[in-house]
């Protein structure tokens, strides 16, 4: 049963990763990015994950689809709809069929295969708030940092007037 | 539950699609769509291997917060750098974009 949803879920995510990059449209782009990114959040309720997949929702459908969709608006021009790639596109192809194909060869042969979990999980809300305070509280201190001074650039960066 | 290849694959194969976008892509907006498939795949490695552990690590969740958190950053400022060059140059095709080159 979890390998049918496994299954589906996973392709799910990759066939909408593709199409983010492939789709004509810039703004299906954008949608189909996040969708691929719901998919992501579905792999770690399956890893029982549930707050890392909570974050992931919040943060990346809720808050960096949007934030591309508003930029998408704002820098739109026709003729991207038909800017194709020449020799660029094929060697990316190359180059990606090349890196999964070595990556899973090797892969498969690793102790990779025979690894199953714990029965036994936790995704204990509480576990996880007491390490970010208790253990990580200076990354936690610099994250919120670098996130203010991002908002500040940001901020600086779009009001600069074009003279 | 399935074993711990399953993830791995799925993770690379999302590197993957992320190498070639920045690869064969020439808009800015699409390069950052790559570069967020990529930290999605880092991220799903994380969580897999924290929970295939012997005994199941809360760190590695505790770690990929940190990552959506920077990740969100760099995501601001891109879409920033990247308004900003279409007011200066009219186009985001980073091919286009020779202002800096010295």
């Amino acid at each position: 049963m979890t390998d049918v949803v496994f299954l589906v879920v996973s392709l799910l995510t990759v066939f909408f990763a593709i199409l983010a990059l492939e789709s004509r449209e810039l703004v299906y782009g954008a949608v189909a990015l996040s969708l691929s990114f719901l998919g992501a959040a579905a792999l770690f309720i399956l890893l029982d994950s549930i707050f890392i997949a909570i974050f992931q929702v919040l943060v990346y459908v809720g808050s960096i689809a949007i934030l591309i969709v508003f930029v998408i608006m704002l820098v739109r021009r026709d003729k991207w709809a038909n800017v194709t790639g020449g020799n660029e596109r094929i060697l990316g192809i190359i180059a990606a069929v090349l890196l999964f194909s070595t990556i899973t060869y090797f892969s498969l042969s690793s102790s990779l295969t025979s690894q199953y979990p714990n029965p036994t999980a936790i995704s204990n809300f509480y576990e996880i708030g007491s390490q970010l305070i208790n253990d990580y509280w200076l990354i936690l201190q610099l994250t919120g940092l670098a996130l203010a001074v991002s908002i500040i650039g940001a901020l600086t960066m779009a009001k600069f007037e074009n003279r | 539950m399935e074993p711990l290849i399953n993830y791995f694959i799925v993770s690379a194969a999302l590197l993957c699609v992320g190498i070639y976008g920045l690869i064969a892509k020439r808009n800015a907006i699409r390069l950052l769509f790559a570069v967020e498939i990529i930290i999605n795949a880092a991220i799903i490695n994380f969580v897999a291997f924290a929970r295939y552990h012997d005994t199941p690590l809360i760190t590695g969740q505790t770690f990929s917060l940190f990552a959506i958190a920077l990740a969100a950053t760099e995501a601001a400022v891109g879409l920033a750098i990247i308004v900003q060059a279409f007011r200066l140059n009219n186009d985001i095709d980073v091919l286009e974009l020779k202002k800096l080159r010295g």
